[in-house]
């Protein structure tokens, strides 16, 4: 039987399970001596969940430990000792077995993987009749015992509300889990790198290129300085320089001089541009900005000019965070209290002093916590400079030239012809911790900030 | 009421001046002069115009899209809503204390320090200093804050707060200061300090308090305006208007009838 069709059983017997509890329960209500101290429908929810979380619990656990047993139960089998005692390929065979066994006419198979493939069956299959079985004699013990706990003084409703706010708890914790699984898995195989690499080689190391490593000293073209470099360079330098003051300035505009009728129009539609796929952002870049800049550059008296620049990349990318930026400040500028404005106002000062001596200068915690977390999304922002941004890692200080980031990095360490254990694909997760920590960091600061400024205005 | 001629003597002057927000008629025809050398107060229940009849005589009022003022104020016999007008002018010549206490988020200093930087009085830091210190201890607020002129204002007791933001607005040299209620959000003390400090400032400029505090009215100010439903019922010397009043309404008012 399979997941699916267990789980609609599983729900049926819920089903079932409240029907009864709550008719037994009315019987008691009936019986009219003692009034029930929950209503039967909250009986009914009760049994209920009784009857379905235990199996479906049973069932997550089971789908994640019952593979492992199924392998072990096949290698222990006399049949499996061809096999290689290589992981790698032992997995690729078994991987091949399980298809045939599922269809028997799948092509193109290792014979000994067709030999086995009766046998992977077979134990696949037991495996599952294990866990159907279990889950729904869990169902089944579960239901009665919650049945037979149905008395006139029972409290199913507080019972429900505690079930109830534990599904929730859970709920609400996955994400938190699955952030912090990333993080770990990253972590891991952060430290095999750091196995085959020094940590200062590829913290310090000014030369990157991972085409061409030299399997006795990895480290020394595993140096991601001049990622870091043009990540910066990229997403906190040239990016910043457009998407602050543009940002800050609609930002301005909007508080300050918009009529309502134009701020109603104007900020959604602002809002609108952070929605765009950023794949939409990259177009853009590689043909338009990047040829552009190209031309800029030859203009400039470069004839091999890049048309990979980080300047084209930066510039898009700083467009993409204006909305971003605006909206912060937006927000930051709309909590100072009008009678600061009007405190102002009342001195004599024209708009545009009030907003630069006393406005922004008051909204200025919150604009810099903007900032930071504008940083923090350019810096892993990864689709314009796959896109648009050079491959080659230079550290530069000219924005003509061509710079590449720790994102483009990773993807073209991750794509293409890979090894899951060279130091060439494992730097992509250490490269990948490594903008983890930094970007985590900036949020952090930025929500800290954010939080002091609120408490000064309250 | 009004008279075509308008004495040069009065600081400012009135005539017939109606505000509407929208639909809502909230000043009707009011007119009133005002003297240099006296405090004179605004009183009248809650919601009768008398801040926004203030908010004329500086337009702040402009600051308020639906707002819409007709009629004519006079400063120094000139009307100050013609078109000719500088608001930025208007407003450092006629400066105005709120309600609520509200320092800039910057240092006690450069709070004091705003109004002259923006209209360029201080040719150098000295100078500015200088009217700093001069208008911090005309506030009567020197004493306690000297040693630590560069902390924030807001950090300071609401009374020393509001005493800064009379600081502020005197650092301009203004002819007439406007204070809608500058003491309904500090505690008594520091209400009676800041009583004191009007007395003390009274030969220096107009003076004009809003006050829903009667007793107030009758010990800050020589004049007393009563207001009711967006019209002046009554305007006299203080001593008068609550020993004698003229008007039912007043002394209905100051007898605590309604309120
Ligand atoms: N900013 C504003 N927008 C619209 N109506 C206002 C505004 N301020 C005051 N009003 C209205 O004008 C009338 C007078 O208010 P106000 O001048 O504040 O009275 P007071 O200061 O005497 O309590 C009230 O009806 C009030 O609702
Ligand atoms: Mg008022």
């Amino acid at each position: 039987m399979n997941g699916f069709a267990l789980c609609f059983v599983i729900l049926g017997l819920g089903l079932i399970g409240w029907l009864t509890a709550r008719a037994r329960a009315l019987r008691f209500d009936r019986g009219g001596r003692k009034r029930l101290h929950s209503l039967p429908a909250q009986h009914g929810w009760y049994a209920a969940a009784w009857t379905v979380l235990p199996p479906l619990l049973f069932l997550a656990v089971w789908s994640a430990i019952s593979p492992g047993m199924v392998r072990q139960t096949i290698l222990r089998n006399p049949a499996a000792a061809q096999l290689s005692d290589f992981a790698f390929e032992r997995d690729s065979v078994l991987a091949q077995a399980r298809a045939v066994a599922e269809n028997p006419y799948a092509g193109d198979v290792d014979p000994l993987a067709r030999r086995l493939a009766p046998l992977v069956g077979a134990t696949r299959s037991r495996y599952a009749w294990i866990g159907t079985l279990v889950a729904a004699l869990l169902a089944f013990a579960a239901g009665a015992y919650a049945i037979t706990r149905i008395r006139p003084d029972f409290r199913a409703r507080s019972q429900v509300e505690r079930t109830l706010m534990m599904t929730l708890l859970v709920a609400s914790l996955i994400a938190i889990l699955t952030t912090l699984g990333i993080f770990v898995s990253l972590f891991w195989e952060s430290l095999r790198f750091f196995g085959h690499v020094p940590i200062t080689d590829f913290l310090f190391g000014t030369h990157w290129s991972p085409q061409v490593i030299d399997a006795k000293d990895p480290g020394a073209s595993l140096g991601a300085v001049p990622l870091f470099w043009g990540t910066f360079f990229i997403g906190a330098v040239i990016a910043m320089l457009v998407a602050i003051p543009f940002g800050l300035m609609s930002a301005v505009y909007l508080t300050q001089y918009a009529s309502p009728t134009t701020r109603r129009w104007m900020k959604p539609t602002l809002e609108m541009l952070a929605g765009v796929p950023t794949v939409v952002y990259g177009y853009f870049a590689a043909l338009t900005v990047a040829p552009a800049m190209r031309q800029f550059a030859v203009l400039l008296g470069d004839p091999y000019a890049s048309s990979e620049s980080a300047l084209a990349a930066g510039l898009v990318m700083g467009v993409m965070i204006i909305p971003f930026v605006s909206s912060m400040a937006d927000d930051s500028l709309a909590a100072v209290p009008t009678a600061m404005r009007d405190g102002s106002l009342a001195m004599g000062a024209t708009t545009s002093e009030t907003i630069s001596k006393v406005l922004v200068p008051a909204a200025l915690p919150g604009v810099v916590a903007g900032v930071l977390l504008a940083v923090s999304r350019a810096i892993g922002e990864t689709m314009i400079v796959v896109m648009a941004a050079s491959g080659a890692a230079t550290i530069t200080l000219n924005p003509l030239e061509s710079a590449t980031t720790v994102t483009k990095q990773i993807v073209d360490l991750l794509t293409g012809e890979a090894e899951f254990d060279s130091p060439k694909t494992l730097a992509a997760f250490a490269l990948g911790l490594t903008l983890f920590v930094i970007t985590l960091l900036l949020n952090i600061v930025a929500l800290r900030v954010v939080k002091k400024y609120r408490e000064a205005y309250e | 009421m009004s008279t075509a001629f308008t004495p040069v003597s009065h600081k400012m002057s009135a005539r017939d001046v109606s505000v509407a927000y929208g639909d809502n008629q909230a000043v009707k025809n009011v007119s009133i002069d005002i003297d240099m050398d006296k405090v004179t107060a605004f009183i009248g229940p809650s919601g009768c115009g008398k801040s926004t009849f203030l908010r004329t005589l500086n337009r702040m009022n402009d600051t308020i899209p639906s707002a819409r003022v007709t009629g004519e104020i006079l400063l120094d016999g000139e009307n100050i809503y013609s078109a000719d007008m500088d608001v930025v002018q208007l407003r450092a010549r006629v400066g105005m204390v709120f309600q609520k206490p509200n320092p800039f988020p910057k240092s006690i200093f450069e709070n004091v320090a705003y109004g002259p930087r923006i209209h360029g009085l201080a040719t150098s830091r000295a100078d500015l200093e200088a009217i700093v210190e001069r208008s911090l201890k005309r506030a009567g607020l020197w004493e306690e804050v000297k040693d630590r002129l560069s902390d924030s204002g807001t950090a300071l007791s609401g009374g020393q707060q509001q005493r800064l933001c009379i600081a502020r607005a005197i650092a301009v040299d203004p002819e007439v200061i406007l204070m809608d209620e500058p003491a309904s959000a500090l505690d008594p003390i520091a209400t009676a300090k800041i009583e004191e400090l009007i007395h003390e400032l009274r030969g220096r400029y107009a003076i004009v308090i809003v006050t829903h505090n009667m007793q107030q009215a009758a010990r800050v100010s020589q004049r007393t305006a009563f207001f009711h439903l967006g019209q002046l019922v009554e305007y006299g010397e203080t001593d008068n208007i609550f020993t004698a009043p003229r008007q039912e309404r007043t002394k209905d008012y100051i007898t605590g009838r309604y309120g």
